[in-house]
């Protein structure tokens, strides 16, 4: 790196990885940490909420034994469940009823990794993509419409569907690039407001008679063609397809770009230093333009995962909310395509998990989204971040923050 | 940019006026030579859809209702006539617009006012006229829709304390939550909607405190912590639903409603009377919360020390202001502000938290303040155009019109985006929202 780096501690914090060794150690510990805290305060909330536990607590001040160890057994219950519902299941009959779980868990990263990667992708360039959402819902909507209304034989529909999920979100990530390099129109304002024309959109289009499943009044397509599908990746139990394997290879992808390819080294240059990268004839501009694109076409083939996945038609709810949980996920990566990867996988375990939760302790799966949050909130949270990274993090502390505002200043 | 250069030579001869008086003359010719082509796409939308395709027949806007004093006839307008005397005017306005520009100067707020409510104005004829029924109540119409942007001011107003002390306030969705959700469970568990007021915004300020130490004291990112902010709050007022107010909704959600006055006399007249003097306690609020906002921040020397932080913190700094405790003041500041908008959802609206109740009006509230250009009037104005269009939306289904909902449910957003482009306007943030600020 020859660049300065910036001490926006969730943002760039990544490329602090490749500097050094005892960084490195700091840089994997600290999520390790901000995992354990976030996991520690939703059990106090899974354990407060509990009925068991609240009626202990009516007779606190007597036994307070009673009120503890009903709240671990609440907490505990339900990480246990989620453990199960996640990674392995020992009470499966089967060798495979005791791994499906991770399967599930796969299944569900899969869109999670790849519109994480077109959130982090964005980041290194250092723009915000909160459009995740909008972006997965435009590749869904063109891949379903490829999906259900032509048909041809399997690698040739299933390429053409893949292409055009990466397309449509492509288009809707892509302006968000041309406008912000046209006219210096903030990335977070259009992302957030592209995603909820994308929402009335998809809305709209699911009215109109050639989207809609014949014979049905509920807003929902006919299903994808067979051809249009991807195969399963283990076979008849399990839900994992072939859209994991994309998912590895985008992961692959957006590491050889960053790291290996002049582009990528322009866009990163791009994201630390706009002013820099100006002077030493890059073009910002285009650079913008560029990385949204790819930003979108990495969301939408979330959205293909959806579609010619898990899903196989495309409804209101086919990107659930995949978008907003690709920033923590891209965020809890630190930006980098493995630790986006990872982010993933752990969170596609936490959605995944908590739906065995539900049904086995009765905790909420909204549990989830609590935990998720303050993952982030922990791993941006300097005291912590000291306490992981030592003096190096007091050393970055005396430089500013240098956020989106920079890059704006520098196209005037 | 090619065209900065361009326009360089002929800044001076920017005047600063017309309610854009903190405009950097810098960053201005760029958008300035835009918004006439923004009025030249709307007056060709005007052309195209509303003239082209105009109602044969007449058009009915009832103003008067039975309980009113006196009445005021319905006004009937041709459809064809009416379209293309607007579409006429629009061009006016926009050949007015370009040789404004042509001359180096900017184009009028009132130009852009009288546009855009012509064009509103052309816009619902057309969409009156395409219905089964051509008539609609303009008194409904409205009311329905300052009802609805009761909430989206107060969120605009939240917010702009926040941005205009430098700090981007993304939370607005989970501050209007938390508020709803407080005053629901205060409300409930204490009996007194003012309580549940009080909670509410006790409640927002605390998504207010989380957002001020992360981005104020610890400088992450405002825009992160703003995001991961609405995710949080989404989540944990979702699992509080499910695990105690689902269970118990007597106890924790069956808060009292706030009280509405009709203000005896006033409220008979017509139009007006509905639109201003009947409503709830909130709504009257409202009418109060905009001049006092806008008086705090243009009138008084908080309001400017809150300008100045948030424009060029570091030479407020040197004039000694300490930059970083009034931005954490303000945060908080507007988080209250906001909880009075997030109880109306569950004093005023309903009775009842449901999950992910506000469902994105935090993100209208914050299209209202960018496109009201940071300004408490402007941002008033743009709620109450972002009320009206979601207030339209739910009138139309009912008089069976061809335009689909889901258009008009995207304009707020469009709009936007096109404000933050530059073709409506000039559109300018706070030089320095969204940095932290650092004392050498």
């Amino acid at each position: 790196m020859t660049t300065p780096t910036t001490n926006s501690p969730t943002v760039n914090a990544a490329e602090d990885l490749e500097t050094d060794g005892p960084a490195w150690i700091g840089s994997a510990l600290q999520p390790v940490l901000a995992i354990l805290a976030a996991l520690v305060l939703g059990g106090l909330l899974i354990a407060a909420t509990d009925e068991r536990v609240m009626k202990a607590a009516s007779y606190f001040f007597s036994r307070p034994s009673d009120t503890l160890s009903a709240g671990w057994s609440a907490a505990s219950a339900a990480y246990q469940a989620m453990f199960y519902g996640a990674v392995f299941n020992p009470n499966g009959n089967s060798f495979a009823r005791q791994i499906y779980p991770f399967t599930e868990t796969l299944t569900v990263a899969t869109p999670l990794i790849l519109a994480g990667l077109g959130v982090a992708v964005a980041f290194r360039a250092g723009l915000f993509n909160i459009g995740a959402q909008g972006q997965i819902l435009m590749g869904a909507t063109l891949a379903a419409y490829v999906g259900f209304t032509w048909s041809m034989p399997l690698p040739l529909h299933l390429l053409l569907v893949v292409l055009a999920g990466a397309i449509g979100g492509g288009v809707w990530g892509g302006v968000v690039g041309l406008l912000k390099a046209r006219t210096g129109a903030h990335e977070v304002i259009l992302t957030i407001m592209l995603n909820y024309i994308a929402v009335n959109l998809l809305a709209y289009l699911l009215t109109r008679p050639s989207f809609l499943r014949e014979g049905s009044t509920n807003p929902i397509s006919p299903p994808v063609a067979e051809s249009a599908q991807f195969p399963l990746l283990l076979g008849a139990p399990f839900r994992l397809h072939w859209g994991f394997v994309l998912a590895v290879a985008a992961t692959v992808f957006v590491w050889w770009l960053l790291n290996r390819s002049t582009t990528g080294f322009e866009l990163r240059a791009v994201g630390s230093n706009p002013r820099a990268a100006k002077t030493a004839g890059i073009n910002v501009t285009k650079g913008f333009v560029i990385v949204m694109i790819l930003a979108g076409a990495l969301a939408g083939l979330a959205g293909v995962a959806q579609i010619s996945g898990t899903e196989g038609s495309l409804s209101a709810g086919v990107a659930a909310s995949f978008g907003f949980d690709a920033i923590t996920v891209a965020l809890l990566g630190r930006s980098t395509p493995l630790g986006t990867f990872l982010a993933g996988v752990l969170y596609g375990g936490f959605r995944a998990g908590a739906v065995t939760m539900q049904t086995m302790t009765g905790t909420n799966v909204d549990i989830v989204l609590v935990v998720q949050s303050l993952i982030v909130l922990f791993i941006a949270l300097p005291p912590l971040f000291t306490a992981a990274r030592g003096r190096r993090s007091r050393r970055d502390k005396s430089k500013t923050t240098r956020s989106a505002g920079a890059v704006k200043e520098a196209q005037a | 940019m090619s065209t900065a250069t361009q326009t360089h030579d002929i800044e001076p001869a920017t005047p600063q006026s017309e309610g854009t008086d903190r405009v950097d003359p810098a960053a201005l010719p760029s958008t300035a030579r835009r918004a006439p082509l923004g009025f030249a796409v709307l007056a060709l939308v005007s052309f195209v859809v509303f003239a082209l395709g105009a109602p044969d027949g007449s058009v009915t806007f009832r103003i008067s209702g039975d309980g009113d004093l006196f009445r005021i006839p319905d006004v009937v307008v041709p459809g064809l006539l009416t379209e293309w005397l607007i579409t006429a005017l629009l061009v006016v306005l926009t050949v007015y617009a370009f040789l404004r520009v042509r001359t180096g100067r900017l184009t009028p707020s009132w130009a852009v006012l009288v546009f855009g409510l012509l064009f509103v104005a052309g816009f619902l004829v057309w969409v009156v006229g395409a219905a089964e029924t051509p008539s609609v109540s303009l008194t409904g119409l409205l009311a329905g829709g300052v009802a609805l942007s009761v909430p989206l001011v107060f969120g605009s107003l939240g917010g702009l304390m926040c941005e205009r002390s430098g700090v981007v306030n993304i939370a607005i969705e989970g501050q209007l939550l938390f508020g709803a959700f407080a005053a629901a469970v205060a409300g409930s568990l204490s009996g007194s909607a003012w309580v549940g007021l009080l909670a509410a915004m006790i409640g927002a300020a605390l998504v207010s405190l989380v957002l001020a130490v992360f981005s104020i004291t610890y400088r992450v990112n405002q825009v992160i912590v703003g995001v991961v902010l609405n995710v949080l709050v989404s989540g944990l007022t979702g699992f509080l639903f499910a695990t105690l107010l689902e269970s118990d909704s007597g106890r924790f959600n069956s808060p009292p409603r706030l009280p509405s006055y009709a203000i005896p006399f006033l409220s008979d007249l017509p139009l007006v009377g509905r639109i201003l003097f009947d409503q709830s306690i909130v709504g009257y609020f409202m009418w109060l919360a905009v001049p006092i906002v806008w008086f705090a921040v243009y009138r008084t020397r908080w309001g400017l020390r809150t300008r100045a932080i948030g424009e060029h913190p570091k030479a407020a700094d040197t004039l000694g202001i300490n930059v970083n405790r009034m931005r954490f003041l303000n945060v908080l500041l507007g988080g209250l502000i906001a909880g009075i908008g997030g109880s109306f959802y569950t004093l005023v609206s309903v009775t009842s938290f449901t999950r992910d109740m506000t469902s994105g009006a935090g993100y209208i509230a914050l299209a209202a303040l960018i496109f009201g250009r940071w300004n408490p009037v402007g941002a008033f104005l743009a709620a109450l155009l972002f009320g009206f269009a979601s207030n339209l939306q739910s009138v139309l289904s009912f008089l069976g019109t061809p335009m689909p909902s889901q258009f008009l449910a995207m304009l707020p957003y469009i709009i936007t985006i096109l404000a933050v482009a530059g073709l409506v306007g000039t559109t300018r943030g706070p030089a320095a929202s969204g940095q932290p600020y650092v004392k050498e």
